[in-house]
C-alpha cells in the first residue's frame, strides 16, 4: 500500500548538503502498526513529511496504493492528504476557534460532502474516540488526552486508509498518554494502518513492526513478538537488508 | 468546498476579532459616506440653482451693459425701441443695491430692486395682496413699493402693510403691493426684496444708470435672434463686445452645469482618497492576519485544503470587511446627507442612486484588490514552515 525506494531528503545550506533522509526504503502494507523510532535529528519528522505527502523527495520514488506520487504539485499532494492520510500530530494542532466537532470535520470541508453527511461522519468520529458528548466544546475546554483523541477523530473523519502519527503522546501525561495509545491499539485492531512515530522504545515494542532511524538511515526494520495479537506478524514485508548499517 | 461555506469561514473570520474589524471597516464607513455626502450635497445644491433659473422660464435674456466713455448705459429710447419688437414680450430694467429700510422702530436690510412691472412676470414672482407697479408709477415716479413677504412679517408684524409707510434710507414710500413668498433664487432671497418704480431711484439716487436689463422673448425658438439683434445694436452703440454681455438661460445652465460637474468631480476625488487609504487599512490588517494565522493555515492545509481554498478564505474575508463597510457607509451618508438637508436651509443633498452603487462597487473593488495580496501570500504558504511556525 505504501513503497518509498531509496528515498533521500536533502537540504541544501548554502554550499554544504545536509541529508535529512539518505536513501531509505520503506514498504508498508495495509493493516500494519509500524512504529519510526530513532534519536532527535534523526529524520523521523522529515520521513513522515514525506509518508504524509507534506514534502516531496529529492531523490527516489513513492508509490501510494499503487499511485506515484513522488512529484506532485501543491494541490496534487492536498488532494492526496485530505483522501489518504489522517495527521495526529504532537501538539494536536485543532483550530482553537472552532468547536470540538468543527475540527472534526474539517477534512470532509475540502471534499464534497454535504453538511448533513459531514456532520454524521463527525458524530461517528467523535463517538470513536469516546468524545460524542464533547462536541460542541472548545479545544480550550478539553484535557489534553482529550484534545489529542479529537485530533484523532479529525484524522479518521475521512476514512483514509492510513493514519500518520508524529509522537502523539510527546506532550501527555502517562494516564492520557495511556488512552491514547489504547485508542490507537483499537483502531489497529478495527483494521487501520498505523505509522507512529516515537521516541519512546516501550511504545515501539507495542507495534507490529519498528523500524529505526540513524541520521537519516534506517539501521533496523523488526517485526515484534507479541503473545496476544500473533496474527498482525505476518503482514510485514521489509525493505532493508541489514540488520544494521554501519555509520 | 463552496461559497457559502468559504462565505462562513470569512465570516467567523471577522468575528473572531470583532474590535479590530470594526476599526478596519471604519476606513472603509468613512471614505464611503464621505463620496456620498460630499456628492450629494453638491448636486444637490446644483440641482436647486438649475431648477430656479429654469423656473424663470427658459427664454429670458440677461444684458448687462458696463458703459464706455461717455457712451453711457442704456436709454430709455434704446428700450422702446426693443420693448416695440414683436419678439420681445417682456422688458425689466433693474437697478439694484442693498439697503436698511425701516418702519416705525424695525429695521431690516433689503435687496432694493429698482425695475418696472415686467419683472414680476419674469421672475415668476406673484401678489398676495396689493397691486403691483403700474406705469403711472413709473411715468410719475412715485414712491410706491412692493415687498417681500419677509420684509412684510418683520416690519410689520402681523399688521396689514398695505398703505403703510416704508423708509428707504430716509425717504417714505407708501407700500402697494406684497409678494407672496417664494424663496430664494439666483439673486438672492425674494422675500427681502423691495421693488419700486426704477425712474424714482434714477431720481433719488441722480444719474443712476441702466446697466441690467432682463427681457422676456415672447416665443423660446425666437431667443437666437433676439439676442443677436441686441448684440449688433449693442456692437454698434460701443463698438465693442468688451462693453456688454447678454446672457441666455442655456448658456446660464451649461455653465453652471460643467462648473458643478467639476466640483462633484474633485470633492468626490478627494473623498474617494479616504476610501483608498481605508483599503489600505484592511490590507494591512489582512496581512496581520495572515502572520497570526499562519499555524492555522498550516494546520488546513495539512488537512488537504487547496490553494484556493485558503485563497478564497482570506479574500472573502476582506471582501465582507469592506462590503459591510461600505454598507454601514452608504447607510450612514445618506442620514448624513439628510440631517444637514434638515438642518441647513437651501442644502438638501441629492442623492442618486449611481453615486451610491459607484461607492459601493469601489469598495467591494477594494477588498478585492487590498485582499488579494495577503489572501494569495496566505494560500501560498508552504505547509511543513506553516505549520512549524509559533
Ligand atoms: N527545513 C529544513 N532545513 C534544513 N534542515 C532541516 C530542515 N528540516 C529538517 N532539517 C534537518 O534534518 C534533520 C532531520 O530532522 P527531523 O526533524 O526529521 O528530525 P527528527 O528525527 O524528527 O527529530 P526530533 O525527534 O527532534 O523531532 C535534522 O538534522 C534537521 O536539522
Ligand atoms: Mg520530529
Amino acid at each position: 500500500m505504501l513503497e518509498m525506494s531509496n528515498i533521500s531528503k536533502i537540504y541544501q545550506m548554502g554550499d554544504e548538503s545536509l541529508y535529512a533522509l539518505q536513501d531509505v526504503s520503506l514498504r508498508v502494507a495495509e493493516g500494519e502498526f509500524v512504529a519510526i523510532i530513532g534519536p532527535s535529528g534523526s529524520g523521523k519528522s522529515t520521513l513522515m513529511n514525506l509518508i504524509g505527502c507534506l514534502d516531496v523527495p529529492s531523490t527516489g520514488t513513492y508509490k501510494l496504493d499503487g499511485k506515484d506520487v513522488s512529484d506532485l504539485s501543491g494541490d496534487q499532494q492536498a488532494v492526496i492528504r485530505n483522501e489518504k492520510i489522517g495527521f495526529i500530530f504532537q501538539n494536536f494542532n485543532l483550530l482553537t476557534k472552532l468547536t470540538a466537532l468543527e475540527n472534526v470535520e474539517l477534512p470532509l470541508l475540502y471534499r464534497n460532502t454535504s453538511s448533513d453527511e459531514r456532520r454524521r461522519r463527525a458524530l461517528d468520529a467523535l463517538k470513536q474516540v469516546g468524545l460524542s458528548d464533547r462536541a460542541g466544546h472548545k479545544p480550550m475546554e478539553l484535557s489534553g488526552g482529550q484534545q489529542q483523541r479529537v485530533a484523532i477523530a479529525r484524522a479518521l473523519a475521512g476514512d483514509p486508509p492510513i493514519l500518520l502519527a508524529d509522537e502523539p503522546i510527546g506532550n501527555l501525561d502517562s494516564t492520557s498518554g495511556k488512552e491514547v495509545t489504547d485508542l490507537m491499539h483499537s483502531l489497529h485492531r478495527q483494521g487501520h494502518t498505523i505509522i507512529l512515530i516515537t521516541h519512546n522504545q516501550e511504545q515501539a515494542n507495542e507495534a507490529s513492526r519498528k523500524v529505526s532511524l540513524y541520521d537519516g538511515r534506517i539501521i533496523s526494520d523488526q517485526k515484534v513478538c507479541h503473545e496476544s495479537d500473533a496474527d498482525t506478524q505476518a503482514a510485514s514485508a521489509s525493505a532493508p537488508d541489514g540488520k544494521r548499517v554501519s555509520q | 468546498m463552496n461559497l457559502l461555506q468559504a462565505l462562513k469561514m470569512g465570516l467567523s473570520g471577522i468575528a473572531a476579532n470583532k474590535m479590530r474589524s470594526v476599526l478596519t471597516m471604519l476606513g472603509i464607513i468613512i471614505g464611503v459616506a464621505a463620496v456620498i455626502i460630499l456628492v450629494s450635497l453638491t448636486t444637490g445644491a446644483t440641482q436647486s440653482i438649475t431648477d430656479r433659473i429654469s423656473s424663470m422660464g427658459s427664454n429670458l435674456l440677461m444684458v448687462n451693459v458696463f458703459g464706455r466713455g461717455n457712451i453711457g448705459s442704456l436709454t430709455e429710447a434704446e428700450m422702446n425701441d426693443w420693448r416695440e419688437r414683436e419678439d420681445i414680450a417682456y422688458l425689466a430694467p433693474i437697478i439694484n443695491g442693498n439697503q436698511e429700510v425701516k418702519a416705525g422702530t424695525e429695521t431690516i436690510s433689503a435687496n432694493i430692486v429698482g425695475t418696472v412691472d415686467d419683472y414680476l412676470l419674469m421672475n415668476s414672482l406673484t401678489l398676495s395682496a396689493g397691486r403691483s407697479l403700474a406705469d403711472m408709477d413709473i411715468l410719475g415716479r412715485t414712491h410706491v413699493a412692493v415687498i417681500g413677504s419677509e420684509i412684510a412679517d418683520t416690519l410689520y408684524e402681523g399688521e396689514d402693510p398695505l398703505d403703510k409707510i416704508l423708509k428707504v434710507s430716509g425717504v417714505n414710500f407708501k407700500v402697494v403691493g406684497l409678494l407672496e413668498s417664494s424663496g430664494s433664487s439666483m439673486t438672492g432671497s425674494n422675500d427681502t426684496r423691495v421693488l419700486i418704480p426704477y425712474t424714482t431711484v434714477q431720481r433719488l439716487l441722480q444719474n443712476a444708470r441702466i446697466s441690467q436689463v432682463t427681457i422676456g422673448v415672447a416665443e423660446a425658438e425666437q431667443v437666437p435672434a433676439v439676442k443677436s439683434y441686441l448684440e449688433s445694436e449693442l456692437l454698434s452703440k460701443y463698438g465693442s463686445s468688451d462693453y456688454f454681455n447678454i446672457f441666455d438661460q442655456t448658456e446660464l445652465l451649461s455653465t453652471l452645469a460643467e462648473t458643478t460637474a467639476l466640483m462633484a468631480l474633485l470633492v468626490g476625488g478627494i473623498a474617494g482618497i479616504s476610501l483608498l487609504v481605508g483599503g489600505i487599512g484592511i490590507m494591512n490588517i489582512m496581512l496581520v492576519s495572515v502572520t497570526e494565522r499562519t499555524r492555522e493555515i498550516g494546520i488546513r492545509k495539512a488537512i488537504g485544503a487547496k490553494k484556493r481554498h485558503i485563497l478564497s478564505q482570506f479574500l472573502v474575508e476582506s471582501v465582507v470587511l469592506s462590503c459591510t463597510g461600505g454598507l454601514i457607509g452608504i447607510a450612514a451618508g445618506i442620514g448624513i446627507t439628510r440631517l444637514v438637508g434638515m438642518l441647513v436651509t437651501d442644502l438638501n443633498g441629492l442623492v442618486s442612486p449611481s453615486v451610491v452603487a459607484i461607492a459601493f462597487g469601489f469598495s467591494a473593488a477594494i477588498g478585492i484588490i487590498f485582499g488579494v495580496y495577503p489572501a494569495n501570500k496566505a494560500s501560498s504558504l508552504n505547509p511543513i514552515d506553516a505549520l512549524r511556525y509559533q
